[in-house]
């Protein structure tokens, strides 16, 4: 009953803060309603049982898109411009596709009915054999790490793949073309002025950082992974490039380590799957990695969510640091 | 286990782990050197599924040794071997011919990342024509479309960048649309294993979820296949990417998308909603026809060399599609041996503007007046290839067309209509094909002693990967023997799949 109440409440605020996003002229404004949106996203997720998206929600779509979303903003001007007509076809289009949603929301199973299709035929067998095959406490993680690892290999290759987007497009600073790192020396941001949130700051780098580790490392027994991890650790470097200005924070991470880690988080996943091939099982096929297969099963799973965490960090700042060097 | 049980695996693994190396590697000779050699292994790979699909049937390997549908299965048939070898294929004649083209366009500092979002489009295209799995398909549609979005954004014109923007939008509309529909069937069925799916759709107890799921799904595939008149993307992606990436990507990547697209149709969909056959043909005919008379009217007044070609290759999707649309055994075979042709003939003709293209400034048609006399062996095989496309008897083209005008005639009066449409847009082609050589050949250069005087034919690997895949559509002209058996055995699949 309170999940009801609580899930009704959070889906009345998401759709009074979707519309103020479209409503919204100011780009500031909607940025931070973004921000909210995912907040309250996160919030739904976490009712729903599911604390793993929770988390990714919480970690990526509040905190770094909104900051990488402020960055993109000061490279263009600060409010939409508005669009006199030729709407109402939009309107149109969208109404029908709503409707035609909501139609098919009629032959929807209960939410939560143990009897609907998606608790009938595979979720079972994932949380019976999970403790057997893999032998850890979170099935989320061996769905995603192990069962379907190839899909999760892929989810990889695309956050690879925005990061190679934006340096062949943006370039970075030092790495591509040597742009701009004189006048990165130059640019202390300006919360380096004030000293509340340098101090404040200060004190919670390192604590994030600590709660990325556990959340990188404790992925196969609470909720958590190497996605999670990889966003707040990204996030405790930005929040110090913020304080410190972009050129401390790229002599604690430079360039060069940046693009190694987009790649070679990568490679390690792949590495595993190469490895388990040389060893005579599938692709991904960890059990072959130790004499007892759940071992295997447990190291595979270990070294891929480090590669996964490992690239979506060295993503996340260098498409940071792209648009900050953009910004001045 | 033997290498070759592997195989399945390493047809993406091999592009798909040499990307990340590629983003290490400094040096764009080396990079692309990377490529080609990535983009070889990778073709070698789908020859040898195919011989061994045609020789033995269907192939399944069990990613990570989970068997479906609680792992992900690649499941590997004649329809998907033939989408295999387009991808391949079409990626490592342009990369072995474009390296030149692509010089001109990208600055070397930034290539080797290009060359590693090149071979993640081929992984991620690769990835779709051979899974088993409705989410996996997701999953490397986004691979694919994220790294085709930088392949374009590369062009040497700033509109690319919008063109690109434009692609963005709508692609991503596409992905989410099928990824809804995916959901949705995941609802109804609690699986996402398209052989499992299929056994299960049939027990839904409420068809509403999955018939909203069939919309979703088609109309988010054919956005990512540019079905008119959903191709609004397509022209400014095609003109303003670099030459040799429309190469690519004309030849295999709407083709992709519509292999998925007749997979869930006819594997899911056909056989469970009531009176679907009807529903195929009802939605599919008009847009077929009408994609096929508008592209090939934009293509006649069209005056930009890249922009003819992207319209007439949305009028080439119409047939493929009209084929499909007839649902039986004679019109997919013609669809799918055309994906094949259409591939062979529109990947030669943009392989040979972008040789062109390193020549002469732009590629407006007086641009390129005069230019048969001064580059003989490029003009001779774009007027080869334009042959291929319009149909001419000894090419590729005229193979599935035949097929398709065969396939329609059996079809009655909606048939006898299809033919008519089909032969007035072939004389379309003939019309804006002859425009192009008319004025390669007996153009006169505007400004002689200009610039033009000064041109010389193009760089030689350029023209030999340009000749190897023209020789193809002669090839597979006059011995058709491969696509079409291949079609013939993917239109059985495909039927076997509907009652």
């Amino acid at each position: 009953m309170i999940t009801i109440v609580f899930g009704v409440f959070l889906l009345t605020l998401l759709l009074i803060v979707a519309i103020a996003i479209v409503r919204e002229q100011d780009l500031f404004t909607a940025v931070t309603l973004m921000g909210i949106f995912s907040l309250l996203m996160a919030a739904n997720f976490f009712v729903l049982d599911a604390a793993d998206v929770a988390l990714t929600e919480a970690a990526v779509g509040a905190g770094i898109s909104t900051v990488l979303l402020l960055g993109a903003l000061a490279l263009t001007p600060g409010r939409e411009r508005s669009i006199p007509k030729g709407r109402w076809l939009a309107l149109v289009v969208v109404t029908l596709t709503t409707l035609v949603v909501v139609h098919a929301t009629f032959g929807n199973p209960r939410l939560g009915d143990p009897g609907a299709p998606v608790h009938q035929h595979v979720a079972p067998w994932y949380l019976e054999q999970t403790p057997e095959l893999i032998g850890i406490p979170n099935v989320v993680t061996a769905v995603l790490g192990s069962f379907r690892a190839y899909d999760t290999l892929g989810e990889v290759i695309v956050v690879l793949t925005a990061g190679i987007g934006v340096l062949f497009l943006l370039g970075l600073p030092g790495a591509v073309g040597e742009r701009r790192r004189e006048e990165l020396a130059l640019g202390r941001t300006y919360l380096s002025h004030h000293l509340v949130p340098q101090v404040v700051g200060r004190l919670l780098i390192p604590f994030i950082l600590l709660f990325a580790l556990y959340v990188q490392f404790h992925g196969e027994y609470g909720p958590g992974g190497g996605f999670q991890a990889g966003a707040i650790f990204a996030s405790a470097i930005i929040l110090y490039a913020l304080i410190e200005g972009e050129r401390e924070a790229l002599t604690v991470i430079s360039p060069r380590l940046l693009v190694w880690m987009m790649a070679g988080g990568a490679l390690l996943y792949g590495g595993v799957g190469v490895v388990t091939m040389l060893l005579g099982g599938n692709f991904l096929d960890y059990s072959v990695l130790a004499e007892d297969p759940v071992k295997g099963q447990q190291w595979g799973i270990i070294v891929i969510e480090l590669g996964v965490g490992i690239t979506v960090a060295g993503v996340l700042l260098a498409i940071y640091h792209a648009f900050a060097a953009r910004g001045r | 286990m033997s290498l070759a049980t592997q195989l399945p695996a390493l047809q993406v693994a091999v592009p798909l782990l040499t990307a990340p190396l590629l983003v290490l590697l400094r040096g764009p000779g080396l990079a692309w050197a990377a490529a080609c050699a990535a983009s070889v292994m990778a073709f070698v790979i789908a020859i040898s599924l195919t011989a061994s699909v045609m020789t033995t049937g269907a192939i399944s390997y069990a990613m990570g040794g989970w068997p479906g549908p609680y792992g992900i299965v690649l499941e590997i048939d004649a329809l998907g071997t033939l989408v295999l070898l387009l991808v391949t294929g079409a990626s490592t004649a342009a990369l072995l011919s474009g390296r030149a083209s692509l010089g001109l366009d990208i600055d070397a500092g930034r290539q080797h990342l290009f060359y590693a979002a090149w071979l993640i489009v081929l992984a991620g295209l690769s990835g779709i024509a051979i899974t088993g799995d409705a989410f996996n398909v997701f999953v490397f549609m986004e691979i694919s479309s994220l790294a085709t979005y930088i392949l374009i954004a590369a062009g040497p014109d700033r509109r690319a960048l919008t063109a690109t923007f434009k692609y963005l939008i709508m692609g991503t509309i596409g992905a989410t649309f099928y990824l809804i529909g995916v959901g949705l069937v995941y609802m109804m069925t609690g699986t996402l294993n398209f052989a499992d799916m299929e056994s299960r759709i049939a027990d839904v107890s409420d068809q509403r979820p999955i018939l909203v799921a069939a919309g979703f799904i088609s109309v988010g595939l054919a956005l990512k296949a540019a079905v008119f008149p959903l191709h609004l993307w397509l022209p400014g992606a095609y003109t303003y990417a670099p030459h040799v990436v429309t190469a690519f990507l004309a030849a295999c990547s709407t083709k992709v998308a519509i292999y998925v697209l007749l997979r869930f149709d006819f594997f899911l969909f056909q056989d469970n909603l009531v009176g679907h056959t009807m529903q195929f043909a009802v939605f599919l005919v008009p847009l077929a026809i009408l994609g096929i008379l508008v592209g090939s009217a934009v293509a006649m007044v069209e005056s930009n060399l890249k922009r003819l070609l992207a319209f007439s290759s949305v009028a080439q999707i119409g047939y493929i599609l009209l084929g499909a649309s007839f649902a039986n055994e004679a019109g997919l075979t013609a669809a799918v041996a055309h994906m094949f042709n259409h591939a062979l003939a529109k990947g030669a003709l943009f392989l040979a503007v972008a040789a062109i293209a390193m020549r002469v400034n732009g590629l407006r048609l007086q641009d390129i007046a005069g230019i048969g006399r001064r580059m003989p062996l490029t003009t001779a095989a774009l007027a080869v290839a334009g042959a291929s496309l319009v149909g001419v008897p000894g090419t590729a083209g005229f193979v599935s067309k035949w097929l398709l005008l065969q396939a329609a005639f059996a079809q009655g009066a909606l048939g006898i209509a299809a033919v008519v449409v089909v032969i007035a847009s072939s004389l379309a082609a003939v019309f804006y094909v002859w425009r192009i050589v008319e004025c390669a050949y007996f153009g006169n250069a505007q400004a002689p002693g200009d610039a033009a005087a000064v041109v010389t034919e193009a760089p030689l690997p350029m023209l030999l990967g340009l000749w190897l895949v023209v020789i193809a559509n002669v090839y597979f002209g006059l011995a058709p023997e491969l696509p079409v058996s291949l079609a013939e055995s993917a239109a059985a699949d495909l039927l076997r799949h509907v009652p």
